[in-house]
């Protein structure tokens, strides 16, 4: 396979997944917003861009919920909805000839309705932020049923999984700093705030039949960081992310893989054997941090070893 | 000349109908339907209008699901556009056919002799036959390839040229195109949609198949491949999704099972060009390019070039790469040179054109400019540089000011046009606004040129879909139909 193809791949489904995710954080902080009352709206504007991995935050209420907007249908803004989205559509079109037809239908669907509904106030987003997440989930399940499971299926995997992994460590770190103060008894608002946290990555239902409805943040810690089977748990990104690497070592077939692998193992490695007591004793933050720059690593590694390698390595091979 | 009163006495869908002074494909001079047109005239009294409308939508539906778009440059709005398609076909004989088989064939041969010449010894130049002139100040020329060994002596691996019907009745070249022609991926689809249209009506009037297209083409690029590889890696090199006719290398390279690549997917390395795949760079040995010559390599052409590869032509040079087509045939598509090429065809061949040109004044040569000048509403003139119904003056259906304009081009820059008298293009039935109207057509067969000769029987039939009108490209408002060569 072309490497322009497998990184057009690879960028399709991070902005995908970055679509999805950002629809449904902002969806949740809503939510939240109604709860939380007027007075505290700069502070909230701000938790919900950082939560984003989204800086420079607005210096007013009125500045904050422009740029919220702006997080939905902005094109110039580079982390918003929109811009995802069409981020996403152009690497499709550029390989409109290695994904299924079916594929890029739902995606131009997609991308026709983030154009068409521009302007919208946040507000009113609800149903607009519904149908992204929807549309993207349906992509999703379309690309697994009519694309073949090889090798650009499994770069569509890596970019998936990679940016979730990514999506999560943040919005994660972001909570944990805001909201979680070991000294103070939780107090009724912060209920609210974690079970959104839950909510954000879809795990509410999964954490209540795993712990009931009682709110822990260590048990949400655990469960969102370390959870073998919950699919936006950060360990479950990362060995699904370690997977596709293997796949596309072993379809790519040579040695030049390894250096890749060997960082993307360790990255699973360290959340398979991670200790929750051990974590938080170490702090959330740092230990996040740490899976990030792992990341970036992996990031690096693939592109270096897959799409922009040097001439004379290469040839060696 | 506005077209005569109809002579028309058909009945419907056909009373729309009109005849006129061009040859019509369908009905003779008296009005009669010709013998080869009889099933699909019989086929088209027996269904409702509706029942044609109906399928014209299912046709365009089609081609607008496969995103078969075309691209017009020069317009800021609505720059990508469906390609229009005509529900009816366009019929010829095998008689026809046979004749116009064997003149492309002739023709195609002898141009590529005369690129190897050019190229090579000089021997036409030296007899006076072509004037070096012509050849020297083509901006096509490419000195680069002087000297150069072209694998095969294969210039012209895929050409496309432009055939009319005088009112005679008599199929001569209009032009050639020898670079990069595009439009095959439209006679492709539109046969696909043809057959499922009009099922029986195609059975019946027996028509030869013009599927095996890209086998053909990828064996004739097989042929190029530098010996010794026996199963040689062949791309199609494309400028990208920008490109008005992204949708066919994207089409032709699926039907052939070959990588799709843009410059930035191949790197030359030691006189080697490679692609760039996720296990590693991997050999190519023949580029089927979709690029223009001045695009191919930045180092070797235009320099600002991010199409093309650095490299590619010292690879080229070196013999361990084929390009199809060569570089530099636009030489020999020159409007200018076109006035030659039957004098190239004698030269070459010892043999008469079978197919004739359609007379031409070169403009440089002052007796036909004057006399050009003199009565330039009779005449069509073409810039000799350009392609798709760009930069083009129809005499009969110009205004004085821009025939003035014209007139003001051609004295300023004489080298670069050309005039050749208005000819009424031949017409054939369309289906339009709910009745069978008469547009006129040209026809573009594809002539494939490696180790033999072969054209599949038929070819891209395009159509002036605005009344009267001449023009057929694509950008200036023509469609397309099928070609049907029957058996």
């Amino acid at each position: 396979m072309l490497s322009r193809v497998g990184d057009s791949l690879y960028w399709m489904s991070r902005y995908l997944e970055r679509a999805e995710h950002t629809a449904r954080v902002i969806q949740v902080q809503l939510d939240l917003m109604l709860e939380r009352g007027a007075g505290s709206d700069r502070r909230n504007w701000v938790h919900l861009a950082r939560s984003l991995g989204v800086e420079a935050a607005p210096a007013d209420s009125a500045l904050g919920e422009s740029s919220v907007q702006a997080l939905l249908h902005d094109s110039s803004e580079r982390s918003s909805i929109v811009t995802s989205i069409m981020g996403a559509r152009e690497n499709a079109r550029q390989v409109r000839e290695q994904i299924s037809s079916e594929m890029w239908e739902q995606l131009n669907r997609l991308f026709h309705a983030v154009r068409n509904s521009s302007g919208q106030n946040i507000w009113g987003a609800s149903e607009f932020l519904h149908s992204i997440k929807e549309g993207a989930h349906l992509f999703q399940g379309i690309t697994d049923s009519t694309m073949t499971h090889a090798e650009g299926w499994q770069f569509i995997q890596a970019g998936r999984f990679l940016e979730r992994t990514v999506c999560l460590s943040i919005l994660i770190s972001v909570h944990f700093r805001a909201f979680h103060h070991p000294d103070h008894p939780e107090s009724e608002r912060a209920y609210l705030e974690w079970i959104g946290l839950l909510r954000s990555c879809t795990a509410f239902e999964a954490y209540c039949k795993a712990y009931t409805a009682q709110i822990q943040p260590d048990r949400i810690a655990e469960f969102l960081v370390l959870h073998p089977s919950f699919p936006h748990s950060i360990r479950f990104s990362a060995e699904a992310l370690e997977a596709a690497i293997k796949e596309i070592g072993r379809e790519a077939g040579s040695r030049r893989s390894s250096p890749v692998e060997r960082i993307s193992g360790r990255l699973r490695a360290t959340l398979g054997f991670g200790q929750i007591d051990e974590i938080m004793a170490g702090g959330l933050d740092t230990y996040l941090n740490g899976i990030l720059r792992q990341c970036g690593q992996v990031h690096g590694a693939m592109y270096q070893t897959y799409v922009a390698y040097p001439v004379e390595t290469a040839l060696e091979a | 000349m506005a077209a005569t009163a109809s002579k028309n006495t058909l009945p419907p869908p056909f009373d729309r109908y009109e005849l006129d002074d061009a040859y019509d494909e369908m009905a003779d001079s008296s009005g009669a339907v010709r013998p080869h047109y009889q099933h699909l005239y019989q086929a088209l009294l027996g269904l409702p209008p509706e029942e044609l409308r109906r399928r014209q939508q299912v046709a365009d539906l089609s081609f607008l699901h496969q995103g078969i778009t075309f691209t017009v440059y020069g317009r800021e709005e609505g720059t990508e556009r469906i390609f229009p398609n005509d529900l009816l076909p366009r019929i010829i004989t095998s008689q026809e056919w046979d004749c116009i088989e064997r003149g492309l064939e002739q023709r195609i041969r002898a141009l590529n002799l005369f690129l190897k010449d050019v190229y090579h010894d000089g021997k036409i130049l030296n007899d006076g036959v072509v004037p070096r002139e012509i050849v020297y100040s083509c901006k096509h020329f490419r000195r680069q390839m002087r000297g150069l060994h072209v694998r095969k002596e294969a210039y012209i691996t895929v050409a496309g040229s432009d055939l009319i019907r005088t009112p005679s009745g008599e199929f001569v070249v209009l032009e050639d195109n020898l670079r990069v022609p595009s439009g095959v991926s439209y006679m492709l689809v539109s046969r696909e949609v043809m057959k499922r249209l009009f099922p029986q009506l195609f059975r019946k009037c027996g028509v030869q198949p013009i599927e095996h297209y890209s086998q053909l083409l990828l064996s004739t690029l097989r042929a190029l491949a530098p010996p010794g590889n026996v199963e040689p890696t062949i791309v199609l090199l494309t400028p990208g999704v920008f490109n008005s006719a992204y949708f066919e290398h994207a089409f032709l390279a699926r039907q052939m099972g070959i990588e799709l690549v843009e410059g930035r997917d191949l790197v030359s390395h030691d006189n080697y060009v490679y692609m760039r795949t996720t296990a590693g760079l991997r050999r190519v040995d023949v580029i089927y390019r979709r690029i223009d010559d001045d695009f191919v390599d930045p180092l070797a052409f235009r320099h600002d070039s991010g199409l093309g590869v650095p490299g590619l032509f010292n690879a080229y040079r070196a013999g361990n790469v084929s390009l199809a087509n060569a570089l530099g045939t636009g030489v020999a598509d020159d409007k200018a040179l076109y006035a030659y090429v039957p004098a190239i065809i004698r030269y070459y061949l010892g043999e008469d054109p079978i197919l004739a040109n359609v007379e031409t004044y070169l403009m440089s040569d002052t007796p036909q400019r004057l006399h050009v000048l003199g009565e330039l509403e009779k005449y069509v003139v073409k810039a000799v540089g350009e392609s798709g119904g760009y930069g083009m003056l129809i005499g009969p259906h110009s205004t004085a000011e821009q025939r003035e304009e014209f007139r003001r081009r051609i004295e300023a820059d004489p080298r670069n046009y050309i005039a050749q008298p208005t000819i009424h293009l031949s017409r054939a039935p369309c289906f339009l606004d709910g009745a069978v109207q008469a547009r006129h057509v040209d026809l573009r067969p594809y002539v494939l040129f490696g180790d033999k000769v072969s054209i599949v029987p038929g070819g891209l039939t395009r159509v002036a879909l605005r009344k009267g009108s001449l023009v057929v490209n694509s950008s200036q408002g023509g469609g397309s139909k099928d070609t049907w060569v029957l058996s």
